[in-house]
């Protein structure tokens, strides 16, 4: 695989879509980590889609960082969904001890886009109830 | 018993770890391993190599094929000479954790193996062997 020193961070209206070709070296995660938050704030991302199909294992350390990713987005308002986990990176990861239960996941990027909007769109009518409800 | 000489490869760097981690693979490929027995012994390796690296501030992995009657395993064992190992019970708990991680490293590979092997001097080193059979 290609060495690379940063995972691109592609904007796409309202979401920010991160696709994980690469196998990477710790540094590269905390980079990616870093970047991902400052794009939140810098775009007014309200969702984020991490592709990790392309991943052939999710270790303690890579894991930690999905946590800390959509930990983090939801701190800036923002939800993370996670894509295309394996399924020996499942079984693996959960015998490993990590059960990832802060993390939104779907299988495809179709079905994490409707989880982003179906979650955005009660949002956006919770706000408007609020607005209406008199002081 | 071992088949042909043991792969030593260095563990001191990030990039390291992932070179582990695709040697592992590569031979777990070649020697028949299922998906999910060659994604459990390549997770154990990269934890086992980040605890070398981290804690152990860098040492060696030695990589084996073992063959015992008609089954296969890979045998990893991975050696530091860093400060050790104080207390293995402890450290063997999950949620422990010295660095800043979560603890998961070595009681994970543990789980992800199946045998497993600790010996740690302090002041002297670690030495990590796991086993995973095909």
């Amino acid at each position: 695989m290609a060495d690379v020193d940063r995972i691109p961070i592609i904007k796409m209206g309202e979401f920010l879509l991160v696709s994980i070709q690469v196998d990477m070296h710790d540094r590269l995660a905390i980079t990616l980590q870093d970047d991902l938050t400052a794009s939140i704030v810098k775009n007014h991302a309200r969702g984020v889609l991490i592709d990790i199909s392309s991943l052939e294992i999710v270790d303690s350390f890579i894991g930690r960082m999905l946590a800390n990713i959509a930990a983090m987005s939801r701190v800036l308002d923002a939800e993370t969904v996670v894509v295309g986990m394996r399924p020996a990176v499942a079984i693996t990861l959960v015998e490993l001890g990590m059960s990832l239960s802060g993390v939104r996941t779907a299988l495809t990027v179709e079905r994490a886009m409707d989880m982003l909007r179906e979650s955005l769109g009660s949002a956006a009518r919770q706000g408007s109830v609020d607005a209406a409800r008199p002081e | 018993m071992p088949l042909g000489r043991s792969d030593k490869l260095p563990v001191a760097s990030d990039g390291d770890v992932v070179t582990v981690r695709q040697r592992v693979r590569a031979l777990a490929v070649e020697h028949g391993f299922s998906l999910v027995d060659q994604t459990k012994i390549v997770t154990a390796a990269s934890e086992l190599a980040r605890n070398t690296v981290v804690h152990g501030g860098g040492g060696i992995v030695e990589i084996d094929v073992l063959v015992e009657g008609r089954r296969r395993g890979i045998r990893l064992t991975f050696r530091d000479h860093g400060p050790g190992i104080p207390d293995l019970a402890a450290a063997l708990r999950d949620g422990f954790t010295t660095g800043n991680g979560l603890g998961l490293g070595l009681g994970g590979a543990r789980r992800l193996s199946n045998d497993f092997d600790i010996q740690s001097t302090p002041g002297d080193g670690t030495v990590v062997r796991i086993t995973r059979w095909r």
